[in-house]
Formats: C-alpha cells, sequence, structure tokens
C-alpha cells in the first residue's frame, strides 16, 4: 500500500488539505497526516514515500490524485528537503514538524524524541540551568530576556510549589509558529516543559492557549494523555483563553489561569518569584519551551553555535502579509530583513514594490527598504527603534497608507487594552482621535466648552497641524515611557515608526520631502 | 481643632530589615519591602499618586507616581517598586514632570470639569495631583469619546456613585476585595469601556454590596461620596471617637463643620477596625437627629395617662422622693437598678455606684445577664478572668479558626472582615452553628467544616470533640503539665473519653455525621495556632456556662491559649458589655470582679463613698421582676435598655413592670419599656459626651464629646442629678474625674486615664503596676488563676423540648443592618435592607405547612404567639427556624421561655420549641400590644412659659 503524508495543520485543512488527505486514502493509500512543513503556497501538500524518499506535490487537490501517484503530476516538488525555501534553514526546534504524524509517540521517539528529557534527568537541576544558560537561549515571546537565568531565579527560590507556564496565546496578527509547533509536533514542547520542570522542582505545568486554535487544543490535550507517562511525575494541563489579547501578557496570562479578570500585575514581584497562585513560576514561550529538547540533546553548544552576537541559536521566523512565500522559515539569527522579504518570501505577492514591512507583530515597528541590511538580532531591531518580538514579519506593498496603519495600531491597543493603566486605557483612544484628526487634515478647532470665557487656561485658538503631530509624539511619549505593560507600551513603536519613516503620509507642511535642507 | 488629612503613605507598612536608600538627596533608612513611594513620604516627599492608598496593596494602574532610579532602565512606579539597598531615587524630574502631566491631561479628558461646584471640592485627590503636576491645557479637547454621560447610582441610601467622576484606579474595587472582603465590585469591560460596576453590573442596593463604606473612603474623587457630603459640604473639623453599635468598638473620626455632624470616617490609626467601618458605625447615625428622639423629661402618674412633659428639676425631685417613699414603704431592696452596655464605662460605674451608696442595696444588673453572663463564670472558674484572651490582630496568625454560635459577618462585620482575610490567605475554618452562616461559604472562603448541629446540643459537641482529642492522643500533654491543673485534668480526660461521648454516640442528638466530627476536632487539635471566636449562640442556653467552659477546656487541652493567633474569644454584642460587666453591674460583683461579699474590697468601697455597703448580693433582672410580680419590689431605674423588647418571655416582663409604682426609663426614644414607666429621661447619644468604651478584646477606647447634648445634659450628669436629689453630694465635673475613681478602686483599671488614653489611643486592661502599657493577650505565661482549670461539662438537655405540639425549634439572632431591639438602626435607612424580621423555615418544613415564601405564619411556643412572614432558605436544617428580633411588631421574645442558663440565669434564647402555622395577620398579642403602646405613648406638651 501506499504511504502518503498530508498535513492536518490548521491553515493546511484552510487549504483544502482534508478532501486532498480523502481523496488518497478513498484510492487505497496509508494516508499519514503530519503537521504542515511551513511553506503555504505549495499547499495543499502531499508527499509520496517513493523508495524510501518523501516526493512531494503541491499544491494540489482531490481531483489530482492519479496524477500524483503516478508521479505525472506537474506540481511535482520532489525531495521535499532540497525545495529552496527548506534547504537553507536550520531546522533545531520545528526538525520533526511536516515530518511525523504528530501525536505517534513512536514517530516522536524515532525521530529523536525524548532524548532531552533523558539527558535532562541524568543531570542535576542546577546542570540543567547551567545548559540553557550556555546556550544563549532568550525568551521568543518577545522580550528576548535569558531563559536560563529565568529558570536560575525559580531554582533558587524555595516554596512548597511551583509551576511551568507555557505563554501559547499567539495573538499577534502573522504569527503561527506556536500553534504549527503545537499541532505538528506536541511532544516537543511537552519534552521542554518536563525539563523545565526538572530544571527548577516544579511538577505541574499549565499551556495557555488561545481559544482561536482548536486544533491546538486538542492536540495538545490528546499528546498530554498519551505521554502522561514518560513525563511523569510532571503533569499537564491545557487552559484556554477567552479571547483577550492582553491575556499573552504573561502576568495577565496568570491572573486568567487563576480565574481572575485577565489584567497585567505590576512588576516586581516578578513570576519566577511570585508567579502562579503567588509561587514561583517559569513562563516561557511555546518556541522557548520547544527549543530546550535540542539544547539538551544535542549540546548547549550545537545551540550557541548559530546565531548572531547576542542572539543565540535559531529563531522560527513566521513569513506573513503581502509576501509571495509565506509560511514559516527557521534559522539562525543574523539573517537580514532584505533576505528574508526578498529572497526567502519572494518579494510581495500582489507583485508590487515592498513599502514597508512589521516586524514583531502589531506593535512592532514598520521598517522601510531602506533598512533591510537590518540583520536579524534582539539588539539591532532595538538600536533601530524596533524590536523582534515573537519573530512575526508583515509584508506590505506600496499601496499601503501608513497613518492608517499607525491609526490601527492605536485601534489596536484601543481594542485589546486591559484598561488598568491609564495611558493605555486613555491614551490608545485619544490616539485614535488624533490620527483620525491628523489623517482628515483636520486639526482640532477650539471646543464650545474651551471657547467658553469660563474657561482661561487653555489655548483659545484652534490647534495647527503640526501640534497635532507634536501631540501625538507627546502622547507616544506618555505610552512607551508610562505604560504598565507592553500592549501600551510598545503601541508607539508602529505609530512612531509610521511617523518617522513615512512622514509623507501624514500630511501637514513639514511632510514636505527634506524641507528643511 | 482644625480639619486635616489622615497622612497616606501610599503603600501599606512593611516589616522587613532596614534598608538605606536615598530619595532626592535625602537618606533614609525604611524596612526592606516598604516601596519607594512609602519610603519618600515618611521623609515627607509626596510622590503623586492617585491609585495608592495606604489600605490596599500596590496596584500600579495610574502611573503618576514614576520615578527615576539611578542604573535602572525607564521610570518605574514608586508604588510597586520595593526599596533595595543603595538605591539612588529621584522623584522630580524635567522628563518625570512631563509623564505626569501626560498622564494627567489624559485623565481630565475624561473629567468633567466642575470642580467649583463638585461635592469633593477640596477634596478630591485628582484635583489636588493636577495641580501637583501643573496641567494647564488638555490639548485633546473636551469632546473626545468620554464617559461624562454615566447615570448617577442613587440607590444607595448613604452614598452616591457616580460613574463620570470615576476615574477606574480601582481603589474601590480593591477596598470591597482586601478590607471588607465582599467582593461585591469590579471592574466591567475592558480598556476604555472599564467602568465599575457592582455584582453583575446591578444597582449597589441590589448588588451584593453591604455598605460598609470602604469603597467610598477609598475613592479619591467624589464618584463614591456620602450623601451627607453633597447635602453639607466638606467638613471643617474632626473628633476622635468610637463607635457605640457592636462590641468591636471602631474609632472614628466624627468630621464636622460647626456643631453638625457631616460623616463618620473609620480611623486609620484605630486599633480594633485598622480605619475599617461597616454600614452601622459608618452611615447610621441619623438616630441622633430623629424626630423620634424625646429631648423633655416626661413624668405621669399611671402608665395609662400620657406623658406630661416637666422640667429636669421636678421630673428628678420625683424620682428621689418615689424612690425614698418606695423604700420606706417596703423596705431597703425594694428598688434597684439596671445598668447599660450602650453607655459609658463612666455612666454605668456611676448606675450601680447609685444603687450600692444611694440604695444602700446590690439590687443592679445589666444586660449582659442576657448575653455574655456565662462567659464570666465560664472563664473565670476555667482562666480566672472574665474577658476575652487576644486581641482582634491575633487572628491574622490563627491557622485555624473555629467559630461556633457566632455569626461575624452580621454581628461583627469590621471584625469578621479581619478573619476572612486572614481565611483568604489560608487559614482553615470551622463553623459549629446550626444555620448555614454565610462564613460557611462565601466569596473566596470555604470552611472546611461545617457542623450544623441542633440547637442546645453545643456542650455534647464540644465534649465529642475533646472525646475525639483525648482518645486519639491529640492532647499537648506538655503545655497541660506545665499550665494547667493536672487533676481536674485527669478528671475531665476520663470524663470525656467514655464510649458514651463519642461523635458516634452523640450523632443522633447533634444531626452531625461523627466523621465531620473527628474529622474538625482532629484539624483543630493538629492544625497549628487554632483560635475559638464565639457568639450568643453559646451563651444563650440552658447550659450557657458549660459550653464557656467546655470551651475553655478545648483550648487547654490543645496548648491554644497563651499566644498570638489562638485564644477564646467572646464576640461581644454591645459597644460596652465588657464595659458594663467590667464596672461592677452585676449583683454580687463589684467593679474588677470582686465579689460583694469580700470583706476586703468592700472596705475600699466604703471607705472611698463614706457609707457602709451590703454584703449580700441583690437581685438579678429576673428576680427584680419575680420580686415586682411578687409584690416586694417596686422601683427601677432602668438606663438604656429596651427589657421589654429584648428580655424573654415579654409577657412576664411587662407584669413584672406593671406592677412597680416607680419606673424610671432613661432612653433616648420611647421605647418598648417605657411603655410601662412613670418617669422618663432623655438621654444623650455617644456623640455627645465625654467617656469611654471598652471592646470585646478588653479595649478602653475615648469617647469624645462632639456636640452638646440635645437633651441637655449627658447620661452621667443625669445619674448624678438623681444621686444628687438622693443627698449622695457627688462632685463630678467631667467623666475624667469618675474614671480616675474607678482607677482607684479596681485594681485591673489601676493605671487608666484620660491622659493616657489620649496619648495611647486606647489601653487593654489590664493596665496597672505590672502592665502599664496594658496587656493585649492574656494568660502568656500562666493563666490568671493559676493553674488552668479543666471542668467536666455534663451533658444536660434542655427542659425546652420539641414534642407534637411545637415540633420545631427556634433560634434567633441578628442582621448586618439593623442592631438589637433596632431603636437607633430602625430610625435610619437601614431600614433599605431589613424592614421586617422574617422566619427563616427549611423548604420540607414550609411545603409540610403549605408555606410559601413571602406568607404571613403564625409562630407559637407555650409562651406566646407572633406573626410574621416566612423566608423559605435552606440555611436552617429541616426542623429548625430563625428569626431576628430587631423590630417591637414582631415580637420575637414573646415566644422565648423563662428558661435560663444554670449558672448566671442568661436566658435561653436560641431554644424555643414551636409551630408554625399559615396565619392571616397579627396575633391578639400584637393587636392589643399596639394598641396599649400607643396609648402609652401620648405626650401631652408642657404649658408653654408666660
Amino acid at each position: 500500500m501506499t504511504r502518503v503524508f498530508v498535513s492536518k495543520d490548521m491553515a493546511s485543512v484552510a487549504l483544502g488539505a482534508d478532501g486532498l488527505a480523502r481523496a488518497f486514502a478513498d484510492a487505497g493509500c496509508e494516508v499519514v497526516r503530519t503537521g504542515s512543513r511551513g511553506l503555504f503556497s505549495i499547499e495543499p501538500l502531499v508527499e509520496v514515500e517513493t523508495d524510501g524518499a518523501r516526493i512531494a506535490y503541491g499544491p494540489v487537490g482531490p481531483g489530482d490524485v492519479a496524477a500524483v501517484l503516478d508521479g505525472s503530476h506537474p506540481a511535482r516538488i520532489g525531495a521535499i528537503e532540497a525545495h529552496p525555501f527548506f534547504a537553507s534553514q536550520q531546522r533545531f526546534t520545528f526538525a520533526r514538524c511536516g515530518v511525523t504524524d504528530p501525536l505517534n509517540l513512536a514517530d516522536y521517539a524515532a525521530n529523536g524524541g525524548w532524548k532531552g528529557l533523558e539527558a535532562a534527568f541524568s543531570l542535576s537541576p542546577q546542570e540543567v540551568v547551567d545548559a540553557v544558560k550556555a546556550s544563549g537561549l532568550r525568551g521568543r515571546g518577545g522580550a528576548g530576556f535569558p531563559t536560563g537565568i529565568k529558570w536560575q531565579t525559580v531554582l533558587d527560590t524555595d516554596a512548597d510549589e511551583k509551576f511551568i507556564v507555557c505563554n501559547a496565546d499567539e495573538g499577534d496578527s502573522g504569527t503561527f509558529a506556536d500553534r504549527m509547533l503545537m499541532e505538528g509536533d506536541p511532544y516537543c514542547l511537552i519534552e521542554g516543559m518536563a525539563i523545565a520542570g526538572h530544571a527548577v522542582g516544579a511538577t505541574h505545568g499549565y499551556i495557555y492557549i488561545r481559544s482561536e486554535y482548536p486544533f491546538a487544543i486538542e492536540a495538545m490535550r490528546e499528546a498530554i494523555a498519551r505521554s502522561a507517562g514518560k513525563v511523569a511525575p510532571f503533569t499537564l494541563e491545557v487552559r484556554v483563553g477567552a479571547g483577550a489579547y492582553v491575556c499573552g501578557e504573561e502576568t495577565a496570562l496568570l491572573d486568567s489561569i487563576e480565574g481572575r479578570r485577565g489584567q497585567v500585575r505590576a512588576k516586581p514581584p516578578l513570576p519566577a518569584i511570585e508567579g502562579l497562585w503567588g509561587k514561583p513560576t517559569v513562563i516561557n514561550n511555546v518556541l522557548s519551551l520547544a527549543a530546550v529538547p535540542f539544547i539538551l540533546a544535542e549540546g548547549a553548544q550545537a545551540y550557541a553555535d548559530v546565531g548572531f552576537g547576542r542572539s543565540r541559536g535559531t529563531m522560527p521566523i513566521q513569513i506573513a502579509g503581502n509576501v509571495k512565500n509565506g509560511g514559516l522559515y527557521e534559522v539562525g539569527f543574523g539573517v537580514t530583513l532584505g533576505e528574508l522579504v526578498d529572497e526567502i518570501g519572494g518579494g510581495t505577492a500582489s507583485g508590487r514594490p515592498v513599502r514597508a514591512v512589521q516586524v514583531g507583530g502589531p506593535l512592532g515597528a514598520y521598517f522601510p527598504p531602506s533598512m533591510f541590511h537590518l540583520p536579524f538580532d534582539y539588539e539591532a531591531f532595538a538600536q533601530a527603534g524596533g524590536l523582534i518580538g515573537h519573530a512575526g514579519i508583515t509584508v506590505f506593498d506600496d499601496s499601503v497608507d501608513m497613518a492608517h496603519m499607525a491609526r490601527f495600531a492605536m485601534e489596536f491597543c484601543a481594542v485589546e487594552s486591559c484598561g488598568k493603566c491609564t495611558p493605555c486605557r486613555i491614551g490608545s483612544t485619544r490616539g485614535v482621535e488624533l490620527i483620525d484628526r491628523i489623517v482628515a487634515k483636520a486639526p482640532r478647532e477650539s471646543g464650545a466648552l474651551e471657547a467658553m470665557p469660563q474657561i482661561r487656561n487653555t489655548k483659545g485658538a484652534a490647534r495647527t497641524h503640526d501640534e497635532e503631530i507634536d501631540l501625538l509624539r507627546d502622547l507616544c511619549d506618555t505610552m512607551k515611557y508610562g505604560s504598565l505593560c507592553a500592549l501600551g507600551g510598545f503601541t508607539p513603536y508602529p505609530v512612531l515608526s509610521a511617523l518617522d519613516h513615512f512622514r509623507e503620509d501624514f500630511g501637514g507642511a513639514s511632510a514636505l520631502p527634506e524641507a528643511a535642507e | 481643632m482644625t480639619f486635616t488629612r489622615e497622612k497616606d503613605f501610599g503603600t501599606p507598612e512593611a516589616m522587613g530589615e532596614a534598608v538605606s536608600l536615598t530619595i532626592d538627596g535625602q537618606e533614609i533608612a525604611v524596612p526592606a519591602g516598604t516601596s519607594i513611594m512609602r519610603a519618600a513620604a515618611m521623609v515627607e516627599t509626596d510622590i503623586p499618586k492617585l491609585c495608592a492608598t495606604d489600605s490596599l496593596e500596590s496596584f500600579g494602574s495610574c502611573r503618576l507616581c514614576l520615578v527615576e532610579i539611578e542604573g535602572r532602565a525607564g521610570y518605574p512606579a514608586s508604588c510597586t517598586t520595593p526599596v533595595a539597598p543603595g538605591m539612588v531615587v529621584h522623584t522630580e524630574s524635567e522628563r518625570l514632570r512631563k509623564l505626569r502631566r501626560g498622564v494627567m491631561e489624559l485623565y481630565i479628558s475624561d473629567h468633567p470639569l466642575d470642580c467649583l461646584t463638585c461635592s469633593a471640592n477640596g477634596d478630591c485627590e485628582l484635583q489636588d495631583q493636577a495641580g501637583a503636576v501643573g496641567l494647564r491645557d488638555v490639548r485633546f479637547g473636551y469632546e473626545g469619546e468620554n464617559h461624562l454621560e454615566g447615570c448617577k447610582d442613587e440607590s444607595n441610601p448613604y452614598f452616591t456613585f457616580d460613574p463620570a467622576k470615576c476615574i477606574v484606579c480601582s481603589r474601590c474595587v480593591r477596598a470591597c476585595d482586601e478590607t471588607q472582603g465582599t467582593l461585591a465590585l469590579t471592574v466591567d469591560g475592558r480598556g476604555f469601556a472599564s467602568k465599575i460596576a457592582a455584582s453583575q453590573d446591578e444597582s449597589f442596593l441590589s448588588s451584593e454590596c453591604v455598605s460598609c463604606g470602604a469603597c467610598v473612603q477609598a475613592c479619591p474623587t467624589s464618584a463614591l461620596i456620602e450623601n451627607t457630603v453633597i447635602e453639607k459640604g466638606t467638613p471643617d473639623r474632626s473628633v476622635v471617637t468610637t463607635c457605640a453599635y457592636c462590641g468591636v468598638g471602631c474609632a472614628f473620626r466624627a468630621e464636622m463643620r460647626g456643631e453638625e455632624l457631616v460623616r463618620m470616617v473609620p480611623w486609620k490609626d484605630g486599633k480594633a477596625n485598622h480605619g475599617h467601618s461597616c454600614v452601622k458605625g459608618r452611615f447610621a447615625w441619623g438616630y441622633a437627629q430623629h424626630r423620634d428622639r424625646v429631648l423633655n423629661p416626661m413624668v405621669r402618674g399611671a402608665v395609662d395617662e400620657p406623658w406630661r412633659e416637666v422640667s429636669w428639676e421636678e421630673a428628678i425631685a420625683h424620682v428621689a422622693s418615689e424612690y425614698r417613699r418606695i423604700q420606706k414603704d417596703y423596705g431597703t431592696r425594694a428598688i434597684g437598678g439596671i445598668t447599660s452596655s450602650r453607655c459609658t464605662n463612666e455612666e454605668t460605674f456611676l448606675v450601680q455606684k447609685l444603687v450600692r451608696q444611694g440604695f444602700g442595696n446590690n439590687n443592679v444588673d445589666t444586660c449582659a445577664r442576657v448575653c455574655h453572663s456565662p462567659t464570666g463564670y465560664g472563664l473565670k472558674t476555667t482562666f480566672g478572668t472574665s474577658a476575652g484572651t487576644q486581641d482582634f490582630d491575633s487572628v491574622q496568625y490563627a491557622d485555624v479558626i473555629l467559630v461556633i454560635g457566632a455569626n461575624p459577618t452580621d454581628g461583627h462585620p469590621v471584625f469578621a472582615s479581619l478573619m476572612k482575610r486572614r481565611l483568604r490567605q489560608g487559614a482553615k475554618l470551622i463553623v459549629v452553628d446550626p444555620r448555614r452562616i454565610d462564613l460557611v461559604r462565601s466569596p473566596h472562603i470555604e470552611a472546611s467544616h461545617h457542623l450544623p448541629l441542633r440547637p442546645g446540643t453545643n456542650v455534647a459537641m464540644l465534649t465529642a470533640m475533646a472525646h475525639v482529642i483525648v482518645t486519639e492522643g491529640l492532647v499537648d500533654e506538655a503545655y497541660v503539665r506545665e499550665r494547667c491543673d493536672t487533676e481536674a485534668y485527669a478528671e475531665w480526660a476520663e470524663f470525656v473519653s467514655d464510649p458514651a461521648h463519642s461523635p458516634e454516640a452523640i450523632e443522633e442528638l447533634t444531626g452531625v455525621p461523627a466523621a465531620d466530627v473527628r474529622a474538625a476536632a482532629r484539624l483543630y487539635a493538629t492544625g497549628g495556632n487554632a483560635a475559638i471566636y464565639y457568639g450568643l449562640g453559646v451563651t444563650e442556653h440552658s447550659q450557657g456556662s458549660s459550653t464557656v467552659m467546655a470551651i475553655a477546656n478545648l483550648a487547654m487541652a490543645t496548648g491554644n491559649v497563651g499566644k498570638e493567633g489562638t485564644g477564646v474569644n467572646p464576640l461581644r454584642g454591645q459597644n460596652n458589655v465588657q464595659g458594663a460587666c467590667d464596672m461592677g453591674s452585676f449583683p454580687h460583683e463589684f467593679s474588677g470582679y470582686r465579689h460583694v461579699s469580700d470583706n476586703a474590697a468592700r472596705a475600699q468601697f466604703e471607705q472611698d463613698w463614706g457609707v457602709a455597703l451590703d454584703p449580700e448580693p441583690g437581685l438579678r433582672i429576673p428576680n427584680m421582676l419575680d420580686a415586682a410580680t411578687d409584690g416586694t419590689f417596686k422601683g427601677i431605674f432602668i438606663q438604656g435598655e429596651d427589657i421589654l423588647q429584648s428580655d424573654p418571655n415579654t409577657k412576664h416582663v411587662a407584669a413584672g413592670l406593671a406592677a412597680m409604682e416607680c419606673v424610671v426609663v432613661q432612653d433616648l426614644f420611647l421605647n418598648e419599656t417605657a411603655n410601662y414607666a412613670h418617669v422618663f429621661l432623655p438621654g444623650s447619644t455617644f456623640l455627645e459626651k465625654d467617656g469611654t468604651f471598652t471592646n470585646a478584646e478588653r479595649r478602653i477606647q475615648r469617647v469624645r464629646k462632639v456636640m452638646e447634648p440635645r437633651n441637655g445634659y449627658g447620661d452621667w450628669e443625669v445619674v448624678q442629678l438623681v444621686a444628687n436629689a438622693m443627698g449622695l453630694g457627688w462632685t463630678y465635673t467631667h467623666p475624667s474625674q469618675i474614671m480616675d475613681e474607678i482607677a482607684r478602686l479596681t485594681p485591673t483599671f489601676a493605671g487608666v486615664n484620660y491622659q493616657m488614653l489620649d496619648e495611647r489611643g486606647s489601653l487593654q486592661w489590664p493596665v496597672n503596676a505590672a502592665a502599664p502599657g496594658g496587656t493585649p493577650m492574656m494568660h502568656i505565661d500562666h493563666f490568671v488563676r493559676g493553674k488552668g482549670n479543666f471542668v467536666v461539662t455534663d451533658y444536660v438537655p434542655t427542659d425546652e423540648r420539641t414534642g407534637p405540639r411545637f415540633p420545631l425549634l427556634l433560634t434567633t439572632g441578628r442582621i448586618l443592618s439593623q442592631y438589637n431591639v433596632g431603636a437607633q438602626t430602625r430610625r435610619t435607612a437601614n431600614v433599605n435592607w431589613h424592614e421586617e424580621d422574617r422566619l427563616e423555615i427549611h423548604p420540607h418544613d414550609a411545603e409540610n405547612r403549605g408555606i410559601r415564601d413571602g406568607n404571613w405564619v403564625s409562630l407559637r411556643s407555650r409562651a406566646g404567639e407572633t406573626t410574621l412572614r416566612a423566608l423559605i432558605t435552606d440555611r436552617v436544617a429541616p426542623g429548625v427556624v430563625y428569626t431576628t428580633f430587631h423590630h417591637p411588631d414582631t415580637q420575637a421574645n414573646v415566644i422565648t421561655t423563662d428558661f435560663s442558663d444554670w449558672a448566671t440565669n442568661c436566658p435561653e434564647y436560641k431554644v424555643t420549641a414551636v409551630q408554625v402555622t399559615p396565619s392571616n395577620g397579627p396575633s391578639d398579642w400584637q393587636q392589643s400590644y399596639r394598641a396599649q403602646a400607643e396609648q402609652s405613648r401620648r405626650i401631652e406638651p408642657a404649658e408653654p412659659a408666660e
């Protein structure tokens, strides 16, 4: 019987993978459902086991079964690993994703699974923490805080109970790596969490998954049940979010798990010292935890050998938006933005010139092509007024209105603000109103109230466009330095980068290019 | 005295080792864990803040308190950032000013601008901070999206919520969570749409809100503000005084404008309440100005005549001559007096002095007779003194809390909040109560064990717990050996070990599964520091004193007396019931619990007062009434107690009073007892006089006069007028002189005087040479009596039994919003929460009788009958019904019998066999009583002076 491999990843299913799988089953094939390889332009993708190799065809539909099986289909890709999109990757974390049956324990073990956990079990907790430190792994959720140091704090904090919490509330638009991993290689995350548990002395873990990820929730629950014996005495459970973006912020996430209103906590205390239920808690992103099995299995050095500057190891970069080759691309840090967009991404899907890319989700900065030389590195991006975030890249062509995108950032913040701190709660709404006036080139008239003789201290006259722009900058300043968490604190990144790099979209006198010269 | 706000340090006090840091160039050492904000406030640097207040944990939401810390990036919030050694902090800079102004600009872009007409004008933190950060222009304008259209919630009679004024700092929500522990408030919605909501976005009145006022106090603006401030304006002076409601003894600032009380605000430095309050003390003080208040003395020849208003001189002369006449006609012991637990120590002391010195007998008793007299007897017998062992704060160290026969969230709400805070931190709770009181299960609190025993079986239950502790080897033997009378222990241990006292053996009697009793006993004995709190559900039984001693036995056997977090703690009902007992209100005891037959003690008083005193104990209240019906007791002076409504078997009380020839009632209102009075002397409120109250933790606190008495005299002055009319020649010009006399004559009060009280705020007795600063905890190294005394407590079932005619057991209790007989609270807007007494009945019992929720039912015992409306609830077990006794219309005590505690005569209010049947309306008794009361309350005004 011919064995074929079809992804059951949510994105693949959206593109028709289920129908394709059914058609091959109807044709008498043994269909193995895998995770996604991560390149959506070739999906639905089928891989046919041929002489021990897996020959890929894609995109194909249910009607293509016969042509695929006889090898005549024009969408024949050949050995998938040789496809340029994959050949140039360094798949440390996503090594099994798209290859194995995600829930098949034998598959997992046969493909290097549990090696990290076994290695960890042979080490003392401190040795495990030391290995993670030595690997240079930094938090993949966006903050880039060294994972080993966080673990060390939890290890060093005395408590009767500690927890491992996995942040799988992947809310950034244009990001999907967490989902792909949970659907495509759930045991990898479980293994990483069990290693963390061993390292810090925690026996229970929570995986907080957003409700928009039903497949991931199902996959993780099933994988937890199946692997319970393997990770014992460590136990795990899935908690499902309720649609609030801010619950991806770690302390709001903890409140949400505790059954409270998802609201950001002030730090200190750090969650590593007083986290879930007031106990020391490791809270890491899916990608951070899923990187750990490789580090323990292959050695910290193998991981640290890859990378750029202080950004070590690989990053599963998610390329989305108006781009030809959207998908997941795992590679060591240091690749330039230009390589990612133009070469790997293949430029815009619309074929028009790239005008801007937003890196790091909806709160990331916009970069013009003039900054495509930037290496993918936490420090380099911070220096350029941006951030890597969860490594989502969204590409825009030259039809984009950047003032509109700045407004979108404020609006996003207003919609998702938890409402705890003032700069975010009120500032985001004022930001939307202000950008609307700026875009409409309709600076605020003196209000009816301000015009009354009872009001003396306000500027009586209408505001100028420049004053409105200044106010926007001041508002961004208040939000960036005054907000309690990154939602309000990072919203200024897209707004200010749009204002700085694409000032012409905001109109007004000083929008004239280089008028000052 | 001028009006100053209490200093707000922003965040709570910390307790760590000293840490040195520099704030704006000033070096300061503060305890580790202190916030930068608090440390700055300690050196008089007030960092701008809105969401922080020192009664609440830091929150970090307003973002006004940002500071710069050398070596740290960004601008950390000073409220949430703890100090660190060597830290260098700057609280002002151009950069910080810009950020703070930016935040304030956002606030004001969504806030009304009518500061000058705002009720919080001059008392608004937002206004203050806008000034502090120098905001001059709101560049966003005032026409953006906003919350200015929000509707005011005026449902609560005492405060108004105006959402337009709300800055969503969450202080109210956090106060409700952290301070009060009701968790009635929340932030509804998120982001810009965030708004404060009560319960499921209901009105405050219909929500779970208990109107404690913590949210109002916490609010930095006028979003939540007292209606009295809206009506009268902000106060201009304040006087610290003590609440006159329950035995918790909350300290308040009476905030005044001229002679008018604007609001009562709980005082942060109050050691019993730490700045918290309940709906009664905080808001229900309007009775002082109620039109029902009687301000002129009145006299009448017979109780069916109308009252005649007279001058003070005439009234006092009449009283004195009547008492002398009666004594001449019927003997020295034919008159007596009743002191009030509502009045001050000084006034109580004077009333008993009037009786002993002036009447020449010991016929003095007090309302503690009907509440905590068994506590006095039981704790004196076992420990050696008649008082609770701990201060309230001790509960913060308890690991296990056993609540028996008390309902703190209704009866002692401010202490309940402190207890709930400890329970939320993880202390375990055992509730022994026939009724499922709120503590059994409320937000974030669940009792580990609720033992819903049948009323009247306390002793059997406690002995069964002792049985488990002794037979399972859970006794703290070292403690017992060292601290207790080992012979008494051995006898007791043998007694409780009898299999007849096992939980299994009494299961049928109490109705509580034996396994639950065993588990609760094990938890109490082994769960760490274990504290017992009890109330009238323990004392108001025929075995009240036995139950108190059974409790003391348990505590001693497990080593739970004499250290923090443990103890035996009676929750005293009245504001000054402890003090009334201390002051010698019982017929057999002088102040300080010394028997009248004690020659040395008596000699001391005789020498001081210059008369010979009667060595024979006098009559207790029930004995006075019995003697009255027998014709040997003819006159009584009743200060501030409504025995007709509050004492059991109303008909018997009425008959006793009716048989007297001179009943003098001193009270604020024409109470029910006054229906049988011949002289009415108007009383003064706690706002109108100086004095002291002693709360349940033996804490003596000042009551300070904030306004002149509307009736002309403080109660102590009235007693002095009577005494002097009887020729006693008293010369007190201020209550402090009375306290000096108390101190002179009472060893446990030897070190108490007003100057000390003013300096220290409060003192817990004993205050003497051995403990000049008072005694927060008793029995630390040894019991007051020497060795702790175990007492065998045989269970003797009450004679009050159910049978075919009266198949249900009635038990009674209180509710949060009403206070005892309701004389005060019924004359306030608290009636909004509880306008009538209802009979709680289990659905099963209701169904059997065809009773639906809200139906009128007749409640009948062998003593009498009344009617009230039914409330069907499974809070009570089948076979048990429950009601409150706040309303005279209900006359719940028509039902209660004259069974009482074997040792102290404390009435058995908590167990009455009753039948409940559907009814059409008031009983005959209620109708005739109402007619009689109306008849009795007629007043003929005095002839106007020409």
